[in-house]
């Protein structure tokens, strides 16, 4: 069985800890406003070197501003975030890298060139560049596609060379905002799979926006549980369960009953997210 | 991507109605002036029309026109071209500026700028200065449109991307903003040409002093309807051949 703790009573001693959560609140808009959403209330958690945390929530609790303002793409209403001991005011690309939702490979240029061009924009020396892509795109099984446009490519396909390209930033965090969201289910499992294997080769730590109870229970060592808009970590759920994770791990008493206590958590929340908002929940806040 | 065989086949089809139905626009041009005796002022033998065309060839006749369109279509298209990418950029980088602007080039746009002809040859002249003028008045709505919508509209996924890499000001411009606005300016650029060189053939039809339009309207006014014909398939000629140019121009930085 799963223990259980609330999010302020993690102690990790300093070292660590690779991104540290203070007293982060966001809203979008002025109070008043009629687009004012207070999207996050009072989060704080530490984050472990190596450790991969999944964010779940209802629609519209903030676990995508969360990651947004860790990653410092977003800066926060109030509160702080650490990363790596340094305080996050803006993008930091040598230490943090991103893998979005969908999309957000360059059309224009070749699954080589993106992730090529994602090391000019962090400063990577250009002989070293050539090699790195080469060796992500290898980790993602995309050698063979280095010279397709990602309009060639499956939805799968572009994932995993959005992933190649976070890869080869060779950053010491990855945050991953629902990046198989847009994915079938078996897509989905097989790259969740492929990214446990991935994952347990490297020390990244990882911090993976997820829908999915099975997603968050297969991938993650934590799972953080957030409450209704707005939102702010209700729960923490440990996985106990070595890297890489075996496919039959799905199918194990353990999977099963975490999966279960995750859904407990979740159904009231997700309630109260419909009865607060009606359907327009459905449509989330500004992102 | 190769046409597979069957699109081919569609697309030579497509193309045998188009020549035919042209090759019957010229048995029947052709039919009204022999059998059915239409005036030759109203319309002349082609037999006569061509003749002229080649007589206009032969002697080069046409150079001193062609290069008075030519020199205006190219100063018109410039200055919209330049203008129109300046400002259309410019606006752009406000969504603020854009809600004002876009809609308003748009209502301009939406009018018949040839209406001002008057107002611009009071204040150009009748020479080449009023028809550049107004070439580049009528291009510019196109081109800074297209630059707005080239720019304004890039996917904001794209942006973040870059910057949560570390693209500084000018990386965001070259990778990103010009690769995914680039395209749509040029399609901009393509129909501003269009307009240019219609308002400065139509306009020198109007009003003016040289030009392949003044030579048309000339050749009218002498009743020498033949060679007006053939001055008009010439400028046709001419304009298909610029169109063609600006397409494949336009192709070709469509794919950099």
């Amino acid at each position: 069985m799963a223990g259980h703790d609330a999010c302020g009573s993690i102690r990790m001693t300093a070292g660590t800890v690779a991104i540290r959560i203070r007293g982060v609140s966001h809203q979008f808009g002025e109070e008043g406003d009629v687009r004012h959403v207070r999207a996050l209330r009072d989060t704080s958690l530490d984050i472990a070197r190596g450790e991969l945390l999944c964010l779940i929530g209802p629609s519209g609790c903030g676990k995508s501003t969360l990651l947004n303002v860790v990653g410092g793409l977003m800066a926060p209403t109030t509160g702080t975030v650490d990363v790596f001991d340094k305080k996050v005011a803006g993008p930091m690309p040598r230490d943090i890298a991103f893998v979005f939702q969908e999309n957000a490979l360059f059309p224009w240029n070749t699954v080589f060139e993106n992730v090529n061009l994602g090391m000019v924009f962090q400063g990577v020396p250009w002989a070293e560049r050539e090699v790195r892509a080469q060796r992500s795109l290898e980790a993602v099984g995309l050698k063979d596609f280095a010279q397709h446009y990602p309009g060639q490519l499956s939805g799968g396909m572009r994932q995993r060379a959005a992933l190649a390209r976070a890869l080869s930033l060779e950053t010491g965090i990855l945050l991953m905002d629902e990046p198989f969201g847009a994915l079938d289910e078996q897509t989905r499992m097989i790259l969740g799979e492929d990214l446990s294997v991935l994952l347990s080769r490297t020390d990244k730590t990882i911090v993976f926006v997820t829908h999915s109870l099975g997603e968050a229970t297969f991938l993650a060592d934590r799972v953080a549980v957030f409450s209704a808009r707005p939102g702010t970590i209700k729960e923490i759920i440990h996985v106990d369960e070595p890297h890489p994770r075996k496919p039959d791990f799905v199918t194990s008493a353990k999977f099963t009953a975490i999966r279960n206590d995750l859904y407990g958590l979740l159904h009231d929340e997700i309630r109260k997210t419909i009865a607060d908002t009606g359907v327009a929940a459905a449509a989330g806040p500004p992102r | 991507m190769t046409p597979s065989g069957k699109e081919r086949q569609g697309r030579l089809a497509s193309r045998a109605v188009q020549a035919t139905f042209l090759i019957v626009l010229l048995v029947l041009w052709y039919l009204a002036t022999t059998r059915w005796r239409v005036s030759p002022l109203l319309l002349p033998n082609p037999v006569t029309v061509l003749n002229d065309f080649w007589d206009i060839l032969k002697t080069g006749e046409f150079i001193g026109d062609l290069r008075v369109t030519l020199t205006e279509l190219a100063a018109a298209f410039a200055i919209a071209a330049t203008s129109g990418v300046i400002v259309g950029y410019l606006i752009s980088r406000s969504p603020y500026r854009i809600r004002v602007f876009e809609p308003l080039f748009a209502g301009i746009y939406s009018i018949p700028i040839i209406l001002f002809l008057p107002l611009y040859i009071l204040f150009f002249g009748l020479g080449p200065a009023s028809k550049i003028a107004l070439g580049a008045t009528i291009s510019f709505f196109p081109i800074a449109l297209s630059t707005i919508a080239g720019f304004g509209y890039v996917d904001k996924v794209f942006v973040v991307a870059a910057r949560s890499m570390g693209a500084s000001d000018y990386q965001l411009f070259r990778y990103v903003l010009m690769p995914a606005a680039l395209p749509i300016i040029l399609s901009g650029m393509r129909m501003g040409f269009t307009v240019a060189l219609l308002s400065v053939i139509g306009s020198e039809t109007i009003a003016s002093l040289a030009g392949l339009g003044h030579r048309i309207v000339h050749l009218a006014e002498g009743m020498e309807i033949a060679r007006m014909f053939a001055y008009i398939v010439f400028v046709v000629a001419i304009a298909l051949i610029l169109n063609t140019l600006v397409s494949a121009l336009e192709a070709r930085g469509k794919r950099l």
